[in-house]
């Protein structure tokens, strides 16, 4: 493998990528802040103030990390499904397809993207949050990290989103009927400790509570779940999902006929 | 040095259709290779195989003594490709098209640009940089794919019918366009319903029926193996009937207007001697029909006979 063009191949990608982000920034980068502030004034200031104290903390500074969270993730991925589908179905992916770059770097790349406008409109959130409360981050180096892993984990299962999708409908199932309920049900707007059994117990076996609850403990210092095990789930995550990603390209599975 | 060897290549799609029945054929490194053929008889297939857009059944693929499975990094980087369809991001710009491509190919920032800009300025773009590929023109995207498959100098160019629904000043200045480029060294393959296309820019032609090639040769042995040409005069002065003249066949279209059936056995001197005597004069000629498109009907018409036959 060509390691120099590879790398030059995979700078263009996240040119492209961030090209892209910027080019339509009404439709990737305005309405998650809309969102969320909606999020923080109708949750945190609206009904939070019914709710009081969760873990010791105010209930806006509570779920603070969770809508960051979540705003990341679900960034990461609709920036990679989107892009990735947009080019197989406009058929510019083809531009790709017959150059010498490798599948890995054709799969980094879009990751990168998805990565970077996951961060960036993590970061603009951030931004909102602090109009509302205050956060000091605890630990900087596990906030960044979990950010980062979470980031590229959903990244690369919105690659695979792309890959299988045939049409535009294809793109908005997982998002809606997968993402959305568990990002709901990861522990953003409350802690899984206030849950009766089984939920409690049912809880544990949905991924992005980990991420969600690693993150907070960067950020807050508290977590329901151990920081070990949701490194382990991410580091899990992200070498499979990679696997997956480079094994369908390579077989050109939803690419090549 | 062949710049493209295949052999044996087959495919059969998933629905059942096998497009291609284990082709072989050969480019010469230099060449301008005209890859003709009906539609659905294999030649997107097989473009698509060579340039790893379609996954092939059963054979092997050479660019420039690369395999395109075991070497494909050295494969690719010898192929540009123009497709048949448009597959140009319609929201990027002209020159982020072009300049992606290259970053594709692993070429520097500051090569890239020089190379864009040549390549825009040749196929008259370069001030349309700025502009999103929407807003071009049919034949304008049609030229900015040209541009596009050539940023990293490939030593083959692939172009699949790339004058389709470009009108003729627009195909004219491609094809010279074209010929700059083989004339420099990079081997082309094209294909093309516009047989007088192919007929003027090629040195070698290969046709493809159903899945099988039919024809792989030289252009002027492929011409010479017409049997007949129709030739169409137009004459200085009218005539009352169409003159008897001996090894040919002829008709007035008009009474100024003579239509002329010519064997492989005489030449074009031999009739104007004829009318010569006869005291009629021609002002110009032209062949009733495209040689290659008549000696292309044949072809795949003959080999629709052979089918039929063996059918029954």
């Amino acid at each position: 493998m060509n390691l120099e063009l590879n790398l030059v191949a995979l700078r263009t990608i996240v040119r492209k990528e961030v090209v892209r982000v910027l080019r339509i920034w009404v439709q990737t980068i305005v309405p998650p802040a809309i969102t969320m502030t909606l999020y923080f004034i109708i949750f945190g200031n609206l009904i939070g103030r019914r709710i009081g104290p969760m873990d010791g903390f105010d209930y806006m500074q509570y779920i603070a990390p969770g809508l960051i969270m979540m705003s990341v993730i679900t960034n990461s991925y609709g920036n990679v499904v989107s892009s990735f589908f947009g080019a197989k179905f406009g058929r510019h992916i083809e531009e790709m397809l017959v150059s010498p770059m490798s599948s890995a770097t054709i799969v980094l790349g879009h990751v990168a993207g998805g990565v970077l406008r996951g961060v960036l409109v993590g970061a603009l959130v951030t931004v909102i949050a602090l109009f509302f409360t205050d956060l000091d981050v605890q630990h900087p180096f596990i906030t960044i990290s979990v950010v980062l892993l979470s980031s590229v984990v959903f990244a690369l299962a919105g690659f695979i989103n792309a890959v299988f999708a045939k049409k535009f409908d294809d793109i908005s199932i997982i998002p809606t009927f997968v993402l959305t309920p568990l990002t709901y049900l990861g522990g953003v707007f409350y802690s899984i400790s206030l849950l009766p059994e089984p939920w409690q117990t049912l809880s544990l076996a949905n991924p992005i509570l980990y991420m969600v609850n690693a993150f907070r403990y960067g950020i807050l210092g508290t977590s329901d779940i151990e920081l070990g095990t949701a490194y382990a789930i991410l580091l899990f995550f992200c070498v499979l999902l990679f696997v997956i990603c480079l094994s369908l390209m390579r077989r050109g599975v939803g690419i090549r006929e | 040095m062949h710049a493209l060897s295949i052999k044996d290549l087959q495919k059969t799609y998933a629905n059942g259709n096998v497009a291609l029945k284990g082709i072989n054929f050969a480019v010469e490194a230099g060449d301008f290779y005209a890859l003709l053929g009906p539609n659905g008889a294999g030649k997107t297939t097989a473009i698509g195989i060579i340039s790893s857009l379609v996954n092939k059944t059963a054979g092997n693929v050479e660019i420039f003594g690369h395999d395109i499975d075991t070497d494909f990094a050295a494969a690719k980087s010898c192929l540009g490709l123009v497709p048949q369809e448009v597959n140009l991001n319609l929201w990027e710009s002209v020159q982020n098209i072009v300049m992606n491509q290259a970053g594709y190919y692993g070429l520097h920032r500051g090569l890239a640009l020089e190379r864009c800009e040549k390549y825009l300025r040749a196929l008259r773009l370069w001030d349309r940089r700025k502009d999103q590929a929407r807003s071009l023109s049919g034949g304008m995207k049609r030229r900015l794919m040209i541009a596009r498959a050539l940023v990293h100098e490939p030593r083959l160019l692939i172009l699949d019918e790339p004058t389709a629904g470009v009108d003729i000043e627009i195909r004219r200045s491609m094809w010279e366009f074209l010929q700059q480029i083989n004339e420099a060294g990079t081997t082309i393959i094209l294909t093309t319903h516009y047989l007088e296309e192919a007929e003027s820019l090629c040195r070698h032609v290969a046709i493809i029926d159903d899945g099988n090639i039919i024809e792989d040769a030289p252009m002027n042995t492929v011409l010479r193996k017409l049997q007949r040409e129709v030739f169409v005069l137009s004459l200085a002065e009218p005539v009352a009937a169409a003159p008897v003249l001996k090894g040919f066949e002829t008709r007035l279209r008009s009474d100024t207007e003579l239509e002329v059936d010519k064997g492989p056995e005489h030449d074009l001197n031999e009739l104007f001697s004829q009318l010569d005597a006869k005291g009629i004069r021609v002002d110009s000629l032209r062949n009733k029909a495209n040689r290659l498109e008549e000696l292309f009907l044949r072809l795949v018409e003959n080999k629709d006979a052979e089918g039929a036959g063996a059918a029954r």
